[in-house]
């Protein structure tokens, strides 16, 4: 989908934390067009730094890249002027938990709205109705009402909602979703997933799902990267899940317990020291 | 080595909100019976509850026939012991691996201290040189495996496991419940556990509960989630959801 003009190039990126030895994240490449990309891997891969790296929201952090290109923006050189004027804007990111993440003390729309006019000169009476359109497209009922409610008075799945209108209000090109649900019930999750999925689709915005949940990634994703100690150690069409040929994903799928399995000891994951040399630079 | 749990019309309020209305359950000795529901639905209330860790609750729980009132606090620990979702959060930080397990020996005058202690390792599959770690120098399986020797030192006959994977990643808790299962058949565990995770209560557990607000809407054989077999139209959408999830329909 659109390769030959892709929204983001990320060239060999590598992030290291302070005086750390191994970097969290090496030599990362990617290229991502109006499509869905996956990044899977265990806690401690290094998915959600690569995520927080393409927002440059890692200052105390050694980024390197070869080539870090949003659109017209070289990430590496943007002042931070540019990355204000993009963050948030054309490049917004969905955060796991709606407790967390919405200012508690404020009214959610307010928080939607304050999104909006921070990079969109208009009225409040005009923000107020854009958010409240916004809430109404990400399915939440009487969004009028719910404008003036407190975070504590949302369920998880309406925060997350909430998140979302938020984030895609601005129409941005690139939305990262870091974790999107895996702070929600099953009963509401692929609810939220098919109204991020639907948006995200109809905008033509590209998306990057960071998760650690392999089937999440199967059925909302085009690519999905697996990453292994801070390199990518297999890349895949997400309908090739299971064909996957690199011993880690293998022993991912393997050890998810599955609804009518034989109950039989899970396969446990051996880890193998060469996995973390091996692979790492994918197209 | 094994003990029934019986909850009968469980209830506890706190304030103004009745958390759970009445609760009955019964577990067979050796049988793993899962609580499943939404987040805010009571699973882990009634553990709680059943444990003595919440004691202004109505109702009656026995284990083994008797009452959990009646039992003294010693008799208690030693019957009864559970195992929390957070790794991270459920074990002391400044305290080592020898401290956190040599403890309940010690307020229990059990003897063989260094047998036993080392006993429980070799069940959770840690090797003996770990007793001298931090949690910080621990890896979030091996704290979970901890957290497990810590509940089985004191030998009891009933494991409450709340969300005892939820916070691991999936190669992690492929370990953790070969381990849990290991453990039950050489040990003959009666497990209580609760999990939002149907493909877990599978894989582990022989019947389970749906919860819902505070009740229980419907029990279930393991079998009837491959089917969807629930009659009860909450339980019956969240096996749906689970399913559809799973994409095995």
């Amino acid at each position: 989908m659109a390769q030959t003009n892709p929204i983001l190039t990320v060239k060999n990126l590598s992030v290291r934390y302070g005086a750390n030895a191994e970097p969290a994240v090496r030599n990362l490449s990617l290229s991502l067009g109006r499509e869905r990309l996956g990044i899977v891997g265990e806690s401690g891969s290094g998915k959600s730094t690569v995520g927080r790296a393409i927002l440059r929201l890692l200052p105390r952090a050694q980024v390197t890249a070869e080539q870090m290109q949003f659109e017209e923006i070289d990430l590496s050189t943007a002042s931070e002027r540019q990355m204000l004027a993009v963050r948030g804007r054309r490049m917004t990111m969905i955060l796991q938990d709606p407790k967390f993440s919405l200012n508690p003390i404020q009214r959610v729309g307010a928080q939607v709205a304050e999104a909006y006019r921070t990079h969109f000169r208009c009225s409040k009476a005009v923000a107020r109705a854009k958010s409240v359109a916004m809430l109404e497209a990400v399915q939440i009922r009487d969004p009028e009402r719910v404008y003036d409610l407190y975070p504590h008075e949302v369920s998880g799945g309406m925060g997350q909602r909430i998140m979302i209108a938020m984030m895609l209000l601005t129409d941005p090109d690139l939305v990262i979703a870091d974790e999107p649900t895996s702070a929600l019930d099953v009963t509401v999750r692929l609810n939220v997933l098919n109204i991020l999925d639907g948006l995200v689709r109809d905008k033509g915005i590209g998306l990057i799902t960071i998760s650690h949940d392999l089937n999440l990634v199967r059925n909302f994703c085009d690519r999905v990267l697996i990453m292994y100690a801070g390199q990518v150690v297999e890349e895949l069409a997400a309908k090739d899940l299971d064909r996957a040929t690199h011993p880690y994903t293998r022993g991912l799928l393997a050890a998810q317990p599955r609804i009518g399995g034989t109950r039989q000891p899970l396969p446990v994951l051996e880890r193998q020291s060469e996995w973390k040399t091996a692979g790492g630079a994918v197209s | 080595m094994t003990a029934s749990v019986s909850i009968d019309k469980m209830g506890i309020r706190f304030g103004s909100v009745q958390v759970l209305p009445e609760v009955s359950l019964e577990v067979g000795a050796g049988e793993c019976f899962g609580l499943v529901g939404e987040s805010g639905s009571g699973k882990s209330t009634v553990l709680r509850c059943l444990s003595l860790l919440l004691d202004n609750w109505s109702g009656e729980a026995r284990i083994g026939g008797t009452s959990v009132r009646a039992l003294d606090v010693m008799t208690r620990c030693r019957t009864v012991q559970m195992v929390f979702q957070d790794p991270y959060g459920s074990l002391h930080p400044r305290h080592s691996v020898r401290s956190t397990l040599s403890q309940p020996l010690a307020i229990h005058k059990l003897d063989a201290v260094e047998d036993r202690m080392a006993q429980a390792m070799t069940d959770v599959g840690l090797p003996l040189d770990f007793l001298d770690r931090y949690p910080h120098q621990l890896s979030g399986g091996q704290r979970q495996r901890v957290a497990i020797a810590r509940a089985l030192i004191l030998e009891p006959q009933v494991l409450l496991l709340d969300e005892p994977t939820s916070a691991l990643d999936v190669s992690v808790q492929a370990e953790i419940l070969n381990l849990l299962q290991r453990l039950r058949a050489e040990k003959g565990f009666t497990y209580l556990m609760v999990s939002h995770d149907l493909a877990v209560v599978d894989h582990m557990c022989d019947r389970f509960a749906v919860m819902q607000a505070g009740n229980i809407v419907d029990i279930l054989p393991r079998d009837a989630i491959v089917g969807n077999d629930a009659r009860h139209p909450y339980a019956h959408e969240l096996i749906a959801a689970s399913l559809r999830y799973e994409r095995a329909l």
